[in-house]
């Protein structure tokens, strides 16, 4: 089975290409381990040569890792012009680093965030800096290890597109977007707390 | 005390239905034991020894009478009759089925009871002073902006899945009984010199394998920012916490490896965004939760008849140890122990936790708190009704006269039930109660806490014990750890390994033998805490380790 996109509250066909960073040595061992990688500091991630040797289409909507963007950001230019780049980078990678090397996030009409593990929720705290620090307003995605259990914090936190993992039915996960429907406190779809959208 | 309206009802009524759909899938196989262990770890419910262990929150340690008459029932139709208060103010059932959890929060509902996030990688439950409201060193009630962080807290879907689980405790004495300084996040709230209502935040204090001691990350924070600046906390916690090893995941590891400055630059950073925002708490949403905390109708002129009962000392000295002083003149609160000797501490039969609903009723307005030393409290007891209800709970084992003394032990359920545990810890609660079982005796020894954890997770709180057990294993047989000048609230600090353990047939001996250093040493009035201090540990180790038993 091939990964189904829930996009808004419907399944949808993903008309993006996502290109995925070129195989190496150290992200295989990256992810052998059951965590997600921490990464506070210190090396590179991807890699330099892993970043030069990822190849993608020549020609139409591209989902491209975020350094792969910015390593052929000035041959890219026409394509983003024409909404056809779209960049996706891991939890694990601090987007604070890079914008000012990517520009005006709001020329990507799609951004996607890979979460690795179901565990890793910092794919929310992404997202609602995405949304309320950097305001980015177009297409937000997650996919990775992503289910029906996250897919209404993934909504309160920004996200409007979810890629459900390859082996789960997008019609049931799709019913998660309705688990609660009045929530407590504001978040990055619904700003106000409850006590200020209602007379209490 | 706070009372649903239609909106947290149905918040509550949803997480019923959504967790029932997750354990059917779990059930049906559709999710995998990983898959489904965030999933009823968020909602209480961890796989035990026995069975699973489903643990109730009970937000700030406040019930009703109804809503503890509700857990007696529950414990009798779906557990054996009991059930344990914990040190976080939560109570937990022991013998529960998996199948038939769906219908204990069903019930718990229809009494505005739930499990949310009494476990895994979440806010938990928020704990406070079990006096709030009514102890007369109350600079301001914590319990308003609890209930604002509860609501805030619920399913915030940023801080779902956290790098490890998040606490945080208030208080709003001056004396802190929530231990804020032992807290992911601790609030000691103050009224600032505009005479406006503020906060000290602390941040990334902890027990479990690595006590640390909190450290403060703002002075001076004014009360409608709360709910935001600890989202920033929370976000810049959720994004650089450490998630590649558990024992390393706390927030107090991240403060520390980054040291409060630069940590609360990246807080800063995050909340100059946010400052001011739609999560900024108003004056009306304060006053709306406000109101549910006004003050019950107490009674003027009560005439103080309690001399007239001098004489009968056992309830001379169930007065002196089990009743605090009270804001209002002719009023007291009340601790009933739940530290009776034979009993495992913190254990609640049903036919007690009934009687004390009953009580709750009739002598103190309908409520009850549950405090973090694992004992139950009637806040508000008319003087000239303490004989009567001393009478009735006396049958009901809840007087025995220990609060705050060695008996009165914190312990954690240990390796009779926990799948974590090192060694067990309630027989050795139980030993040393049955040692120090004279009252005469433990009240000349005076206050002193004993906290007892059966591994170094420590939710037992050994670490803050003025005398802290710790259950280790050697080469897999149980042993304990001594610790001594541990200590909690204002003054908070981790206690000291004495010596190479003991076996659980010596630790009475050992307390007894500690017991001794104290009373020979001590000067006149002085608590046992307050001597360790004064004379350091040289004297309790040259006493226990002198003839060199056998210990490891
Ligand atoms: C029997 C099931 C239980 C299990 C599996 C369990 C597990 C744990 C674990 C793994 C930790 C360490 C967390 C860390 O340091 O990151 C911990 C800490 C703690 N637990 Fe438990 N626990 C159980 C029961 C209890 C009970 C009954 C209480 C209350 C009496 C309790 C209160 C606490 C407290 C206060 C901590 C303090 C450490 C801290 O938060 O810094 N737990 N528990
Ligand atoms: S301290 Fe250890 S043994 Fe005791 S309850 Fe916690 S995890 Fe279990």
């Amino acid at each position: 089975m091939k990964s189904q996109l829930i996009k808004g509250k419907n399944i949808v066909k993903d008309d993006w290409v996502t290109s995925e960073l070129a195989k190496v040595e150290e992200i295989v061992k990256m992810q052998a381990g059951k965590v997600v990688a921490f990464k506070l500091s210190g090396e590179d991630y991807p890699a330099n040569e892993q970043v030069k040797e990822s190849i993608f289409p020549d020609t139409g909507k591209v989902l491209l890792p975020l350094k792969v963007f910015i390593h052929h950001q000035e041959k890219l230019k026409e394509r983003l012009a024409n909404g056809e780049i779209g960049i996706w980078f891991s939890t694990h990678e601090e987007i604070h680093k890079f914008i000012e090397a990517i520009g005006d996030l709001n020329n990507f009409p799609l951004i996607a965030i890979h979460v690795e593990k179901f565990a890793d929720g910092r794919i929310f705290s992404i997202g609602s800096q995405l949304r309320n620090k950097y305001n980015f307003k177009n297409e937000l995605r997650a996919f990775g290890d992503v289910l029906r259990d996250q897919i209404f914090f993934l909504k309160r936190s920004g996200f409007n597109s979810y890629l459900i993992r390859k082996d789960r039915d997008a019609t049931d996960a799709i019913k998660g977007l309705d688990d609660f429907s009045d929530p407590y406190q504001g978040a990055s779809d619904i700003l106000e707390p409850v006590w200020k959208r209602n007379k209490r | 005390m706070y009372k649903y309206d239609q909106i947290d009802q149905k918040i509550v009524n949803e997480r019923v239905d959504q967790y029932q759909n997750q354990l059917n899938r779990y059930l049906n196989k559709e999710l995998s034991d990983e898959e489904f262990r965030p999933l009823r770890l968020q909602n209480g419910l961890y796989i035990q020894r026995h069975a699973p262990m489903l643990r109730v929150a009970i937000p700030y340690g406040l019930l009703s009478s109804k809503q503890l008459n509700k857990l007696a029932n529950i414990s009798d139709k779906y557990d054996r009759g009991y059930g344990h208060f914990s040190t976080r103010q939560n109570i937990q059932f022991n013998w529960p089925k998996l199948e038939d959890t769906p219908d204990i929060l069903r019930e718990l509902a229809e009494v505005e009871m739930h499990a949310i996030q009494t476990s895994g990688n979440c806010i938990r439950n928020i704990t406070t002073d079990q006096f709030a409201g009514v102890t007369d060193d109350e600079i301001i009630d914590p319990r308003h902006i609890a209930e604002i962080i509860r609501q805030w807290s619920t399913f915030h879907p940023e801080f779902a899945l956290l790098p490890r689980k998040f606490k945080i405790a208030i208080t709003g004495s001056t004396k802190d009984r929530a231990l804020v300084q032992c807290h992911d996040i601790g609030l000691e709230f103050f009224t600032n010199t505009n005479n406006k209502m503020s906060i000290k935040v602390w941040v990334g204090g902890g027990l479990g394998r690595t006590p640390i001691i909190g450290s403060v990350i703002k002075n001076e924070l004014e009360w409608e920012h709360i709910l935001t600046y600890c989202e920033a906390i929370l976000r810049v916690y959720n994004l650089y916490g450490r998630r590649d090893n558990m024992y390393k995941a706390r927030i107090k590891i991240l403060v520390k490896s980054l040291g409060i400055e630069a940590f609360k630059k990246l807080v800063e950073d995050e909340w100059k965004y946010i400052k001011n925002g739609p999560n900024t708490i108003n004056a009306e949403e304060l006053s709306r939760v406000k109101k549910y905390f006004s003050e019950p109708n107490y009674k003027k002129n009560i005439k103080n008849n309690l001399k007239d009962y001098d004489p009968n000392k056992a309830f001379s000295q169930w007065l002196s140890r089990a009743t605090n002083s009270h804001k209002k003149t002719g009023y007291r609160a009340v601790t009933f122990s739940l530290k009776e000797t034979g009993c495992a501490p913190g254990d609640a039969s049903s036919t007690q936790m009934k009687a004390v609903s009953k009580l709750a009723d009739e002598y103190s307005f309908g409520e009850i708190r549950v405090s973090h030393e694992q004992n139950l409290i009637l806040a508000d007891v008319q003087e000239d009704k303490l004989y009567e209800l001393w009478i009735k709970a006396k049958e009901h084992h809840l007087v025995t006269p220990n609060i705050g003394l060695l008996t009165d032990i914190i312990c954690c359920p240990g390796g009779d039930f926990c799948s974590l545990a090192n060694a067990k810890s309630i027989p050795i609660a139980q030993s040393i109660q049955d040692l120090f079982d004279d009252m005469d005796y433990l009240h000349d020894i005076g206050d002193l806490n004993l906290n007892i954890s059966g591994c170094m997770n420590a939710c037992g709180h050994h670490h803050v014990g003025h005398i802290g057990i710790l259950g280790v294993d050697k080469d897999g047989s149980e042993w304990y750890q001594v610790t001594l000048g541990g200590n909690q609230g204002n003054f908070a600090s981790i206690g000291k390994v004495i010596g190479p353990s003991f076996s659980a047939e010596q630790m009475p001996s050992i307390v007894k033998k500690i017991i001794e250093v104290y009373l020979n040493n001590r000067q006149k009035e002085e608590i046992f805490i307050d001597c360790v201090s004064r004379i350091g540990l040289e004297p309790f180790k040259n006493y226990i380790y002198k003839d060199s038993e056998v210990s490891k």
